[in-house]
């Protein structure tokens, strides 16, 4: 019943009508790359750098290889020399530092003879995410230094040590993290806001009246309008990896061919989606606004790319099943950086063929040939 | 006396495209003036330099006693102005619309109140004011565009296609206004796509593609036209026209109501040429009749006579 | 009516919206081969019927039925006999000439092999061939209209609905669209077409006057013309406003209304002819003619759509 000749048909004029309106191509290649880009390289959880005040009263050869290991550590660089505690306010009133280290006279001394010699930190908790992390660090530079402190002399190992080893991610660059999440997030929401026009700029114009008078099926419309689309989320996603792989040197270890065909499920659904809100609404202005609340902020926000699913409350938790691109960001990170196979996102699979099962049927039944 | 309007080589352009090209006319005060021509002749762009929306590439005109391009916001409180597209507000309601061209136009107290009246008595919506715009009838919304574009009782009106898709009943009726605004002495400019509209001006000129191709009163542009018009009534019109389209001395043959009109070179002896074309072409006519040429009929002869098509 | 079948049957057709009733219960036929005119002043229905008929919005009620298939149930089974011109340039204006003709020969499912043949005849007489790689929205009005024309005759249908085809059209290319229409007609094509210009519906086999939903009158035009009860006076005078004022006020004188300087005076039926010339001259106005004429199409509509209010 349905003619492949028609659906050509709608496929080919949509792709004219694109390939000739320079706004929609820059929207469709331009942005998603530039997306990433960008956020890829704003983006990032490691902290490095932390500008570092320094109170040195004691002065002797303990405190000097203390900040040396501050120093070498790579996490922080003293940018301020102090010659009082009261100094400290200010800058960090002013978030000229991020961090003061404050090292008491006796210290070399204390050291010297066997006794406790503690040093301050004292931290910017206005930004709390950042002063954890300096913490951690510091904590760890003063337990490695004390250590060496400890053994010095003494050919020996601690009782318990421990031996981590990182998976999929040694360095914990969270780049690696970021990337293929990123990927996710801008293909749901570019997926979205590419059909979300379709449908409604030909009943504003006019044109559908003129198509609905036509022999053609419903079914016919959709399917040839989702083509283009579809071959352009490829050329998007493609491009995303490529730009993974090379620019951010995101390792890819995984089969390209299944990160494909998972991405095509993937955009059938997102593609389908909104030409749902396009075919529901039959308003330009309306559908693009309603396409970036619906795909644009649960991608971000619930899709676990900023925020981790499992510490999110229980209700959140549940609304998460249905963000689509909450698998997609399963698989881009699964093939990226785990390297594993469908015999693993098979969830991941079927969820997203229910997706695109469901988004295409929305979309087919609130097309209608009918004016009213 | 000064004419009312009076345009000298007006010309605009827009990039490459010469919207209006060189044109040159006036109307005296009191004139109902009429501007003919097709979708894309340049009407609309002429009326807006002629109100001061839109600057002339070259060339002059004046309004009212002032040149369009020297103060467009003096020249806007001297006259009044209905474009094209509607220019009221749908979400307001009669009312409400008044008052906001009333506040714009700066008409106030005691002289509003009466203008009011007298809108609501001219468009016929007394006891409608708290309608909303949008839910009108179209002819009420034109009658409405009109009366809020003359609250300030200019001496000039400018109306762009304001009978544009109104049916022939509210056309006639807005006609009807117009004349009885002229008779109380308004100048009234109006442009219309209804070549048969021409009758209700004392004066036209005919566009096409930019340029004026014919200009005086409908009367004297159709005596004025060379080739008469003949109408042959026959039985299958259709074959007719298309048969003698192809006799000479034949310039045009096309179909009006179920009957040919035939348009042929001008000859003192065409009567007879047409009859002997109508026998030739085996054609079994039961009237053959000198019929008077209509503006549309004067169109198109000009424009043949140019030799060009018209816009495309 | 002739003994030609009716290609289209409509019966009892009404469409409402809220509390409008747009289409008011009509029904009329149209035969095979008919040129079918439909005229109406604005909000009267001639939009929402054509549409009706084209299958893109469904009745409330009534029905009608082209070819024996009943629109309302089965619009998708009448489509691929029909071709529908709306009101509003349909084509994509982003799509060349060719394009759009292409287009519309893949959604009618034209065969390949016929389609050089129909579309070089669909050039010659449209004479878009030059423009087949001009863009749609490149095209001045008139051709506008001739493309949509095309194709929508590209699947040769048996029945043309056409909405206001030619509105602002210039005149030549008005014309020219009457001239394919006509030779659509001899071909056995149906067309039916609503129009706001009164000579186009002179034109037609038949028109239906259409006012608020409701037909008011349905006839071939040389017979509504006759139903205009009483002389009709074209009256030229010194002073028209005043004239028509004074006659209106007149008994024996149904109605007097202005076109353009020349009055048009409907004079009850049995009044003396010479009646309208007779009062202007007798209040002092110079009459300059008076003329028994015939009663065009408007003149018909006016006074039915008066009478009906």
């Amino acid at each position: 019943m349905l003619s492949a000749r028609r659906v050509r048909a709608i496929a080919r004029k949509e792709w004219i009508q694109l390939r000739r309106d320079r706004r929609s191509m820059l929207l469709a290649f331009g942005l998603p790359v530039l997306m990433l880009l960008f956020f890829g390289y704003a983006i990032s959880w490691d902290v490095r750098d932390l500008r570092l005040a320094l109170l040195d009263e004691d002065g002797g050869r303990r405190s000097r290889e203390l900040v040396e290991a501050f120093e070498a550590s790579g996490y922080f660089r003293v940018t301020e020399q102090l010659t009082a505690p009261s100094d400290v306010d200010p800058l960090l009133d002013h978030g000229r530092i991020n961090a003061a280290l404050l090292i008491p006279p006796g210290f070399t001394r204390d050291l010297a003879a066997g006794r406790p010699a503690p040093v301050q930190l004292l931290l910017d908790g206005a930004d709390a995410n950042t002063a954890t992390i300096a913490l951690n660090y510091a904590e760890a530079i003063v337990a490695g230094y004390s250590r060496r402190v400890l053994l010095r002399g003494a050919i020996m190992e601690p009782p318990v040590a421990l031996d981590a080893r990182v998976w999929y991610n040694p360095t914990l660059e969270s780049r690696n993290m970021i990337v293929p999440g990123l990927i996710a997030v801008i293909m749901s929401i570019i997926a979205a806001m590419l059909t979300a026009l379709t449908i409604a700029r030909e009943w504003e114009r006019g044109t559908m009246e003129q198509l609905a008078s036509t022999p053609v099926h419903r079914l016919e419309v959709v399917f040839g309008k989702l083509i283009p689309y579809i071959l352009i989320g490829i050329a998007d996603v493609t491009m995303a990896v490529a730009a993974g792989i090379l620019v951010f040197d995101v390792p890819l270890r995984g089969n390209l061919l299944l990160l494909a065909a998972l991405t095509v499920l993937f955009l059938i659904g997102a593609l389908g989606l909104g030409m749902f809100i396009s075919a529901a609404l039959r308003s330009q202005v309306l559908a693009t606004q309603v396409a970036m609340v619906v795909t644009y902020l649960p991608a971000l926000l619930l899709s676990g790319f900023l925020f981790d699913i499992d510490s999110m409350p229980a209700a959140l938790r549940a609304v998460t099943y249905v963000i689509p691109a909450r698998y997609y960001i399963d698989v881009t990170r699964g093939v990226f950086l785990k390297g594993v196979g469908l015999e693993a996102l098979w969830v991941q699979a079927l969820s997203m063929l229910l997706f695109a099962v469901g988004g295409l049927g929305l979309a087919a039944a609130n097309f209608r040939k009918r004016i009213a | 006396m000064e004419p009312a309007v009076a345009a000298r080589d007006l010309t605009r352009r827009f990039g490459d495209f010469t919207a209006v090209d060189r044109v040159d006319f006036s109307v005296a005060t009191g004139e109902v003036f009429g501007f003919l021509g097709p979708n894309g002749a340049g009407k609309t762009t002429t009326i807006r330099m002629l109100t001061g929306l839109l600057r002339p590439t070259s060339g002059t005109a004046r309004v009212a006693g002032l040149d369009v391009a020297a103060d467009p916001g003096l020249l806007r409180r001297r006259i009044g102005y209905m474009s094209q597209r509607f220019s009221l507000y749908g979400d307001l309601t009669v009312r409400e619309n008044i008052e906001l061209f009333a506040g714009l136009f700066g008409v106030r107290g005691d002289r509003l109140a009466a203008r009011t009246a007298w809108l609501l008595d001219m468009a016929e919506l007394a006891g409608g004011e708290s309608r909303l715009t949008a839910e009108l009838p179209l002819g009420f919304k034109q009658r409405l565009a009109l009366g809020c574009a003359m609250l300030h009782e200019p001496p000039i009106l400018f109306l762009d296609e304001p009978t544009s898709g109104v049916d022939p009943i509210a056309r006639r009726r807005f006609w009807d206004l117009i004349h009885e605004l002229a008779a109380g002495g308004t100048t009234v400019l109006v442009s219309t796509h209804y070549m048969e509209e021409a009758e209700h001006c004392r004066r036209v000129i005919l566009m096409n593609r930019g340029r004026l191709i014919a200009q005086g009163a409908p009367a004297d542009l159709r005596a004025g036209m060379a080739e008469p018009i003949y109408e042959i009534e026959t039985g299958d019109a259709a074959a007719a026209a298309a048969a003698l389209a192809q006799r000479p001395g034949v310039i045009e043959a096309s179909l009006f109501g179920r009957a040919v009109h035939l348009v042929v070179e001008a000859d003192p002896r065409s009567e007879e040429i047409v009859r002997a074309a109508v026998t030739a072409a085996g054609e079994d006519a039961t009237r053959v009749r000198r019929i008077a040429p209509s503006l549309e009929d004067v169109f198109v002869a000009l424009v043949r006579r140019e030799g060009g098509a018209v816009a495309g | 009516m002739s003994e030609r079948e009716a290609i289209v049957r409509v019966e009892g057709l009404t469409r409402r919206f809220g509390d409008l009733t747009a289409v008011n219960s009509l029904s009329f036929d149209v035969a095979r081969g008919e040129l079918f005119g439909l005229v109406g002043p604005d909000g009267a229905g001639k939009t929402t019927t054509l549409r009706m008929l084209a299958g893109v919005l469904p009745p409330s009620t009534g029905d009608a039925t082209i070819r024996g298939v009943a629109v309302a149930h089965d619009p998708e089974r009448a489509k691929p006999f029909l071709a529908y011109m709306a009101q509003r340039f349909g084509l994509y204006e982003d799509l060349t000439v060719r394009e759009n003709i292409d287009f519309y020969a893949d959604l009618y499912l034209v065969p390949p092999a016929d389609r050089p043949r129909r579309i070089e005849r669909l050039y010659a007489f449209s004479s878009l061939g030059p423009f087949e790689d001009r863009l749609a929205g490149a095209l001045s009005g008139g051709m506008k209209q001739k493309l949509a024309l095309c194709c929508a005759l590209i699947h040769e249908p048996e029945l043309l609905l056409l909405d206001e085809p030619t509105f602002g059209v210039d005149p030549i290319s008005r014309r020219d669209l009457w001239l394919i229409l006509h030779g659509m007609v001899a071909s056995g094509v149906t067309v039916i077409v609503s129009t706001s210009y009164m000579d186009e519906a002179e034109r037609c086999d038949r028109v239906g006057l259409l006012d608020g939903g409701r037909l008011l009158a349905l006839d071939a035009p040389a017979n509504l013309q006759q139903r205009l009860a009483g002389e009709l006076i074209a009256l030229r005078t010194a002073e028209p406003r005043r004239a028509r004022d004074l006659l209106r006020a007149t008994p024996g004188v149904h109605r007097a209304s202005l076109f353009g300087e020349t009055l048009h005076v409907q004079l009850d039926a049995g009044a003396d002819p010479a009646l309208a010339r007779d009062t202007i001259a007798a209040q002092g106005i110079d009459v300059r003619s008076a003329d028994r004429i015939r009663p065009s199409l408007e003149d018909v509509f006016l006074d039915l759509v008066a009478t009906e209010r």
